[in-house]
């Protein structure tokens, strides 16, 4: 009579039901499974897999919220040109409430200053279009997914000229997060559920040297219940066999190379440089900066401004829940100072971030 | 660092609003009557028992698919009265207008708001409007206000659902919301969605024609289901469950969901009414419903239950639970 989702093939229950038998029936080792895209979080969090797994098998968030990982120094600089006459400040939703060291670009809004929610970054040049006399800037974050649209959006401004438009960028890559991960010491995952979204612009090869290098099971999954349980499932078989694998299970919309179009555009505005990671640190060649030729595009260059690197919240364990070694309710503040209405750390702020989802879904 | 200064958020119909309506707005007000927190007043008045309501309607875009802001605000408020069970009679209409709107633009709201009435068999009766310089308001706000006669032995309230009752929805959720979000700026999608706005007095007449158990009504409006079905379990402490896959939703709305992140459970509806009513009366009420030329996707979705008090979960599809908050903040389109 009506149209109901649960036709869905990935939602069904019944498939759905048998992939969590069969997860509980072979899985007898207490292992921890690691997520690492913001949309995966909010898709656990949603369907309540957690709830269907046997104990012995932990979720975590890793660091796969773009706005998690934006440094407490990038949220200073978005707020600095915030300050500055003349200026319309555009962002993505999410990003306007996280904290810089004394201030957000939400409370800069509340306070008078042009900063606009866009859905888009080619709304940002827009506006930019339609206020000649004012300086745009976009306040850039994400990672393979949105980087690409980004660096269309600076060619396309450069085509037509637009000469009072400007980003900053935060944006990352995820494959070098990992390795970074893996590096550390205390580390303890025992397999990755790799984003799908990033890896239909990557290929799947880019995280292959994860696998190669460290040795872990590594599947990349899709979105839906049945897709992540899939996953689960496979990372728990290898897991019990002791045989990790590198494994695809997005084949219907990822391939090995990824879509070079999208990466031949990033790579023609963007190069690879350090980037700081909130919680994970100045990780090598991880981050996405404007390349010299586009200069003009660049806010920092634009607006000759700089910040200092000021100590991020002393008791915020956000670093620690994003590499794995911590889940929020292990933060003192987390549900008394830290809520999402007066969020302390950034994993509380962004609908992605493991506090957040946790605040939401758990409490 | 507290909050000194409204954010948008404490307009959204989320926790945040709820807490400045429990903190600040009660307690300076005080009064037992606007305590009840139900989406209008009940007032009694020599014997009279009537239900009282006021709302604004702020729209961006003011023009969308399958309305404007114009039959929001009557329909809004229409509804409001109804869901106190009362059969509303009469509204008000107060108008913001920045300079340089256009009057073609005001005269389609004001036909749209005369024909939304007249469709319900209610009438705009008294009415103001002012006008602000240019950049003091967006284009228009409109406040309507209403009043109606709660019937005898009508006793509807968020404070009055019961363990066991079972809980019906009027149709297929989210479609509002959906409808404005993808006809903004920058997410114009190309689909069919449009608003459900509509007046449900008849449909809660024939409700209440039919049975004496009808406990709770509400439209859940901003905020969508989620926020409202925790009010009532808050009012009611109770708990509340509900089944996902009973859930109706339109499946270009769910995809336009997905594509955003968004959860369909917190997005506004304006023409769907939750009602708690008793186990034994649900099944003939849903055919009454069904009936009405906006409940043809009613479903039961869940039930009120003694565990928990104050929260309400979620069996998912694949067999798994969850617990629905209050919606926290506006939803943002994922980034990710
Ligand atoms: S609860 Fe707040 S302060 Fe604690 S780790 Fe999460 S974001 Fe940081």
């Amino acid at each position: 009579m009506y149209e109901q989702h649960i036709t869905k093939q990935y939602r069904n229950k019944d498939i759905s039901q048998k992939l969590i038998n069969k997860i509980k029936n072979i899985s007898t080792k207490k292992i921890s499974l690691m997520e690492v895209c913001g949309t995966h979080t909010m898709s656990i969090f949603r369907h309540g897999i957690r709830s269907v797994l046997p104990e012995n098998i932990t979720l975590l968030s890793g660091p796969g919220c773009p706005v998690c990982v934006t440094s407490q120094k990038d949220i200073d600089i978005f707020i600095k040109l915030s300050t500055l006459k003349n200026v319309i400040i555009t962002t993505f939703g999410d990003l306007i409430k996280v904290l810089g060291s004394s201030s957000s670009l939400e409370k800069e809004k509340a306070k008078g200053k042009d900063i606009r929610i866009v859905y888009s970054v080619f709304d940002a040049l827009e506006i930019a279009e339609n206020n000649k006399h004012k300086q745009v800037v976009f306040c850039s974050v994400g990672f393979e997914t949105t980087t690409p649209t980004i660096a269309c959006c600076i060619l396309m401004a450069q085509k037509r000229k637009i000469s009072n438009f400007s980003i900053h960028s935060s944006n990352k890559i995820t494959p070098p997060a990992l390795l970074a991960l893996m590096k550390i010491k205390k580390i303890n995952v025992n397999g990755f559920i790799l984003p799908g979204h990033v890896s239909v612009i990557t290929g799947a090869n880019a995280f292959k040297p994860v696998f190669e290098k460290y040795n872990i099971s590594c599947v990349i999954a899709g979105f839906e219940p049945v897709d992540i349980l899939e996953s689960i499932l496979m990372l728990v078989q290898q897991n019990e066999l002791k045989t990790p694998l590198f494994k695809n299970a997005y084949k219907r919309v990822v391939d090995f190379n990824g879509n070079l179009k999208a990466k031949k555009i990033m790579n023609q505005v963007f190069e690879r440089t350090h980037a700081n990671w909130r919680g994970l640190g100045v990780i090598h060649k991880s981050g996405m900066n404007l390349k010299k030729e586009f200069n003009e595009f660049n806010a920092l260059t634009r607006f000759q401004i700089s910040v200092l690197e000021k100590k991020e919240p002393k008791q915020c364990i956000c670093g620690e829940i994003l590499m794995g070694l911590k889940t929020p309710k292990d933060c003192i503040l987390y549900k008394k100072k830290c809520t999402p209405f007066d969020p302390v750390g950034p994993c509380m702020v962004s609908t992605e971030g493991a506090c957040a989802a946790f605040y939401k879904y758990n409490n | 660092m507290k909050q000194n200064k409204i954010l948008l958020e404490h307009g959204s119909g989320g926790k945040i609003s709820n807490s400045m309506i429990s903190k600040m707005i009660i307690p300076i007000f005080d009064n037992s009557i606007l305590a009840k927190l139900n989406d209008g007043a009940e007032l009694n008045i020599k014997g009279q028992r009537l239900a009282f309501s006021t709302d604004s309607y702020v729209a961006d875009p003011i023009f969308f698919k399958g309305g404007n802001i114009g039959d929001l605000a009557v329909n809004g408020t229409i509804n409001d009265i109804s869901m106190c069970g009362a059969e509303p009679l009469y509204l008000s209409a107060g108008l913001i207008l920045e300079e340089g709107f256009l009057l073609s633009d005001l005269e389609k709201i004001l036909k749209t708001m005369a024909k939304a009435a007249n469709k319900a068999g209610v009438k705009i009766v008294t009415g103001d409007t002012k006008v602000v310089p240019r950049g003091n308001a967006d284009k228009i706000f409109i406040n309507t206000s209403g009043i109606g006669i709660i019937p005898e032995k009508v006793n509807v309230s968020g404070d009055n659902a019961k363990v066991g009752d079972k809980i019906i929805i009027s149709g297929t959720i989210a479609d509002h919301g959906i409808t404005i979000i993808s006809s903004r700026k920058g997410l114009e999608f190309d689909s069919d969605i449009k608003t459900d706005s509509a007046s449900l007095n008849k449909m809660v007449k024939d409700m209440l024609a039919i049975s004496n158990n009808v406990h709770v009504l509400r439209d859940p409006t901003r905020g969508g289901l989620g926020t409202t079905l925790n009010e009532i379990a808050f009012q009611s402490n109770v708990g509340i469950r509900i089944n996902e896959e009973f859930l109706p939703i339109n499946k270009q709305v769910l995809g336009i969901c997905e594509l955003l992140g968004f959860d369909p459970i917190y997005i506004a509806n304006e023409g769907k009414l939750l009602a708690f009513v008793s186990c034994d009366d649900a099944d003939k009420i849903l055919k009454v419903i069904r009936q009405n030329e906006f409940g043809k996707h009613a479903a039961i979705i869940g039930e009120v239950v003694c565990d928990n008090p104050g929260k309400v979960f979620l069996n998912t599809t694949i067999g798994g639970t969850r617990i629905i908050d209050m919606m926290i903040g506006e939803q943002v389109p994922r980034i990710c």
